[in-house]
């Protein structure tokens, strides 16, 4: 859709899903997802060199020609984040980040306060911050004012697959939002993210959906065509809801029988 | 010399660098990045920065992830 072009940071994507790459049992799963998927933009975790490992993940998303977002998950605190965020840079070569700070284990819910830290921050480094937050409209807003380029609000916890929690905040953040909105988390199957996209978010952000579904490959293609049909939905204009029946076929010219 | 690398200790040669290091443990230098005694290391440094003995060293890499 060359009429509805999705940037992030002056950067052209061709398509509105983003994929993580965490939970995928394989490399090579990794591969054929990004394939069918058809993204443009995907994440990785930054973590200790283990030499028993064999193939590399940066390989796979070179040979798909993906951009590559280094996140930085598992970190509790706005020093980690920012440490994690600076070895991505090196690792990478990229100065764009999706932001993770996690208040526990449990529910894996960004930590607010430790987030908008780490965001002004990264800010300030010359990072392109996009981070994960809560489907919080007052944090979307601040995190807006500390200069990221985009907002990627939750629809629900991190691997529930529970969908979209709260569409009405959802909603909110789009309706005052200055930079794109990404739904990050929380995607169960196509409905969730074709309804991402209806109301309103520019792009989703899943893995668990597609990596840990039982057939890959296919929900990455379920999730490619319900992210472009709600896309579509969106920019259509949906008909208001009504409490009564309105009858499509003609109400005069009944004949009498 | 001795260095503590990813918590555990390890024998390096004299001399080495951080570019060395690197090559040596992942093969090549794409997607991995040092931290030593804390501090990331810029990527335009590492063949000039030579290790020393008892250092932290935390040799990072991407991985799969969310």
């Amino acid at each position: 859709m060359t009429d509805d072009p999705f940037i992030v940071a002056g950067v052209e994507l061709p398509s509105r899903l983003i994929m993580g790459t965490g939970g995928a049992p394989s490399l090579h799963v990794v591969e054929q997802t990004l394939a069918a998927s058809g993204t443009a933009l995907c994440t990785v975790a930054m973590r200790r060199v283990d030499a028993a490992t064999s193939g590399s993940i940066i390989e796979v998303i070179d040979r798909a020609g993906v951009r590559v977002l280094p996140n930085t998950a598992g970190c509790r605190t706005a020093r980690e984040a920012v440490q994690t965020a600076l070895v991505a840079r090196e690792a990478l070569e990229t100065d764009w980040v999706k932001l993770e700070v996690v208040a526990d284990e449990r529910t894996l819910l960004p930590d607010p306060i430790e987030l908008l830290d780490a965001a002004q921050q990264l800010v300030g480094l010359g990072f392109t911050v996009l981070p994960y937050t809560n489907d919080d409209p007052v944090l979307a807003r601040r995190l807006q004012q500390a200069g990221c380029v985009a907002v990627m609000p939750l629809g629900s916890p991190i691997g529930t697959g529970l969908g979209i929690g709260n569409p009405h905040n959802l909603e909110l953040i789009v309706s005052e939002a200055t930079v794109p909105v990404i739904l990050d988390a929380g995607i169960g199957t196509a409905s969730d993210a074709a309804l991402a996209m209806e109301l309103g978010c520019d792009a989703v952000l899943l893995a668990s959906a597609v990596t840990r579904a039982q057939d890959p490959v296919a929900m990455a293609t379920a999730m490619a065509r319900a992210v472009e049909a709600g896309r579509l939905a969106r920019r259509a204009g949906r008909i208001p809801r009504r409490f009564h029946a309105r009858a499509s076929s003609p109400v005069e010219g009944m004949a009498v029988l | 010399m001795i260095i503590t690398l990813n918590g555990a200790k390890a024998e390096i040669a004299d001399g080495t660098t951080i570019a060395d290091l690197i090559t040596d443990i992942t093969g090549e230098h794409r997607g991995s990045a040092a931290v030593v005694d804390g501090e990331v290391v810029p990527r335009g440094v590492w063949s000039m920065t030579a290790l020393r003995e008892g250092q932290q060293v935390e040799l990072i890499t991407a991985v799969q992830g969310g």
